[in-house]
């Protein structure tokens, strides 16, 4: 953690960034987003197993663009978000650089976008054998279960959109749900207005999605959110071989087609 | 109404739930919910659990459902046939195994939903719902109810509040009229109080802050933008910390159907970017940290100004949900200590 | 259960379904009636939310159905369209909805044959199926 603050406090003094994204100590022990501003507050940073959340979902936020350059302390998750936020067009990398902090607690910059590639590159993309393990024993309920397990967890659902704001590939400044003319998808918190809700997110991230679970974590009432999205994850891949997250230039998997893409099911 | 004191064990309690349940009551209590505890109708005692300090969401929903129809409308050859929610035909329901710092939210929930026009249907739900409080003999860092003018064993807005005294025994405070008929009509379940001690088997929450200096603080703090944006930077504007909070109020309302339909009643936040989105396309609080400094604001200045309640109780709910940690107890800490 | 008779509902592209479903009637064929049928310039056209909402207006099936790849009348948009059925129909079934509800096709201007068996078929299909009760009941569930 030393090796990260001093390079924080070295990027700061040297105006290289103006700010360093990173993770602080939070209440119970977890840890929480902090925004370093100023060489002196470089000793709030922390990294450790507790800094999970995606702070890539700040690289989309007005307030936090405003402050400058930023420096991001970037967990697996956060590295493949940003590439797929530069294949949208959404960052540049001369507005970032990103930190990486390897198990020995020595910090990797990586200045451009061909530096993140080459690390995501050395990382499993793929779901994981615990994941795929969960998927598995899902797909082997029948359709009536499937149906009441998802019916039982969005009858909770709060459309509090924790998942929506915690999700940094949700960055659009004006959300289908906030179109009323018509209103697409109802604001009231009724079962069927969640389940739309949740399945126009699930739809809006195929071919995208990175699965770095915030959306799961940040939902209050506990929704397995992350099974819809890892579901759609395999589908991609095994139908279009994409995956998200990879390359900073590709083209988004449900924007493009190949003439032979299967059709089996297409009388 | 002076409180009268009675004892209760695990056993009458199960006996209980199952007279309620003869009553027609419909009984809302914490029960697990897979990985979370939050309040679900219930029908007996076994189903309730209330060894956590507190569930995820409140039970506001009893009074101030989270989605709620108003009227709902037929139209037919040119005429409109509407047929409006009155205050009857609301479930008659017990709360039950709520802690003191939720029960102390329906003062302001009431002092919002009665400000300047009666609502006839929340005060129907509330007419109609007896609520048995548990005290707390456990609280965590994201407990202050005591700084918020509460305690870990107050009696304010429940009807009954019980304490557990050990060996499955709870000493019942009868706090209301409705308690008192409750008692009644339970027959012999409730007993003579065993005995008066209470603070014992309390939980410790020290004083985090004064809340007289929180308004007046709040107000030096106003136009220190650099203040709250320092504060709200991490925020993400969801809805997390209004939904699971016992006090918070603000609703929105939706039309849905054609020819026939609905009005509806739903939870609304002013975290959300379009919270005050004028028609115009005007937006009084375009920022973040201007939607933080309302929430805080409305809770510990508007409100205690205007309706003379203040809109929080201390029940840390927002600070456990919120995806990003922004802990209100250590704000309101933030807010006192500042120099403006 | 006998005399139940399923409501559905067609998005059909206009340069090519529409037009073939046209020569079903013209060329006097007689088909199924339950069907509605919805029009749209392309099938690239038509959202995923649609097809929820026709479940949730009261649609027992759904048929989808537009030009064979190649004869797009703007080129791509069945190729962008039968991506997303891809996807959505997993998505369906992987929330248990029964994907049999509905029914993509090809059906060129050409076929009004294939247009006539194709609602045909569907009809009893769905007619098998039963009503769609389990999406309908959501209506109106979780408003006090």
């Amino acid at each position: 953690m030393e090796a990260l603050r001093n390079k924080a406090r070295e990027l700061l003094q040297s105006r290289t960034v103006q700010v360093v994204i990173g993770y602080s100590r939070g209440s119970g022990g977890s840890s929480r987003a902090v925004f370093v501003q100023a060489p002196s507050q470089a000793d709030a940073l922390v990294f450790d197993d507790t800094c999970r959340q995606n702070l890539a979902v700040y690289l989309m936020k007005p307030e936090v663009r405003k402050l400058g350059k930023a420096a991001l302390v970037a967990t697996p998750s956060a590295l493949r978000t940003i590439l797929q936020l530069a294949a949208e067009n959404q960052l540049s990398d001369h507005d970032l650089l990103v930190l990486v902090v390897d198990p020995g607690g020595d910090v990797v910059p990586l200045a451009t976008f061909g530096a993140i590639e080459a690390r995501v590159a050395a990382l499993n993309t793929d779901l994981s054998a615990d994941e795929k393990e969960e998927l598995r024993k899902y797909k082997a309920l029948g359709q009536e279960q499937r149906r009441g397990f998802w019916q039982e967890h969005f009858s909770r659902c709060l459309k509090c959109y924790a998942c929506r704001a915690a999700c940094p590939l949700c960055y659009c400044s004006r959300c289908t749900v906030e179109c009323n003319q018509p209103q697409w998808i109802p604001v009231p918190a009724h079962d069927l207005g969640n389940l739309e809700w949740n399945v126009m997110r699930a739809m809006h991230l195929a071919g995208r999605c990175v699965n770095c679970g915030d959306c799961s974590r940040a939902c209050p009432v506990g929704i397995p959110l992350y099974l819809l999205n890892q579901e759609l994850i395999s589908e991609v891949f095994a139908n279009f071989e994409f995956r998200s997250g990879l390359a900073a230039k590709a083209e988004n998997a449900m924007s493009t087609f190949k003439p032979n893409d299967p059709e089996d099911f297409i009388r | 109404m002076e409180i009268e004191l009675r004892s209760i064990d695990r056993e009458a309690l199960a006996k209980l739930f199952a007279h309620w349940r003869d009553e027609g009551r419909r009984i809302v209590a914490p029960k697990q919910l897979g990985e979370k505890i939050d309040f679900a109708p219930v029908t007996g005692l076994d189903q309730v659990s209330l060894d956590q300090v507190q569930t995820v969401q409140s039970p506001k929903t009893a009074v101030f459902p989270r989605v709620e129809e108003l009227f709902s409308y037929k139209s037919r050859d040119g005429q409109v046939e509407i047929r409006e929610r009155d205050g009857t035909g609301v479930p008659r329901t017990v709360i039950f195994g709520l802690r003191p710092c939720d029960a102390a939210a329906f003062a302001s929930l009431a002092a919002i939903f009665n400000w300047d026009s009666p609502d006839s249907l929340f005060s129907s739900r509330l007419a109609n719902t007896v609520v048995v409080g548990l005290s707390c003999p456990r609280a965590d860092e994201y407990c202050f109810c005591t700084s918020v003018g509460g305690g870990p064993g107050a009696t304010a807005g429940s009807d009954i509040l019980l304490t557990g005294t050990g060996n499955g025994t709870y000493l019942a405070e009868i706090v209301s009229e409705k308690g008192r008929q409750l008692v009644e009509g339970a027959g012999d379940l409730f007993g003579p109080a065993l005995s008066k001690e209470k603070e014992t088997f309390l939980a410790r929450v020290d004083k985090a802050f004064d809340r007289d200096r929180i308004g007046p603080a709040l107000a030096a703090l106003f136009e220190n933008t650099a203040f709250w944006a320092e504060q709200s930077l991490r925020c993400l504007g969801c809805g997390a910390c209004a939904y699971v909070c016992p006090a918070c109020a603000c609703f929105d309302i939706q039309d849905e159907g054609d020819v026939s339909g609905k009005r509806l009643r739903c939870w609304d936040s002013c975290g959300f970017g379009l919270f005050t989105l004028h028609t115009s396309g005007h937006n009084p609080r375009p920022l973040q940290s201007q939607r933080w400094r309302q929430r805080l604001m409305h809770k510990f200045a508007y409100m205690p100004e205007r309706q003379q309640v203040l809109g929080c109780v201390g029940c840390g709910r927002c600070s456990r949900a919120c995806p990003v940690d922004m802990n209100i107890l250590e704000h309101l800490r933030g807010v006192v200590e500042a120099k403006p | 259960m006998s005399d139940f008779q399923p409501k559905i509902v067609a998005f059909v592209c206009n340069w090519c379904t529409y037009a073939g479903a046209d020569l079903t009637g013209t060329s006097r064929m007689k088909y199924s009636p339950q069907v509605s049928i919805i029009r749209f310039p392309c099938t690239g056209r038509i959202d995923f939310m649609l097809l929820l909402k026709a479940f949730a207006s009261g649609a027992d099936g759904i048929i989808v159905s537009g030009c064979h790849p190649n004869d797009c009348h703007y080129s791509s948009g069945n190729f962008h369209a039968r991506r997303r059925w891809i996807v959505f129909r997993g998505l369906l079934d992987f929330l248990g909805i029964d994907v049999r509800r509905v029914q993509f096709s090809w059906v060129s201007a050409a076929e009004g044959a294939k247009w006539a068996q194709l609602v045909n078929d569907t009809a009893e299909q769905i007619r098998q199926l039963g009503p769609f009760s389990g999406y309908h009941k959501l209506r109106g569930a979780g408003v006090e």
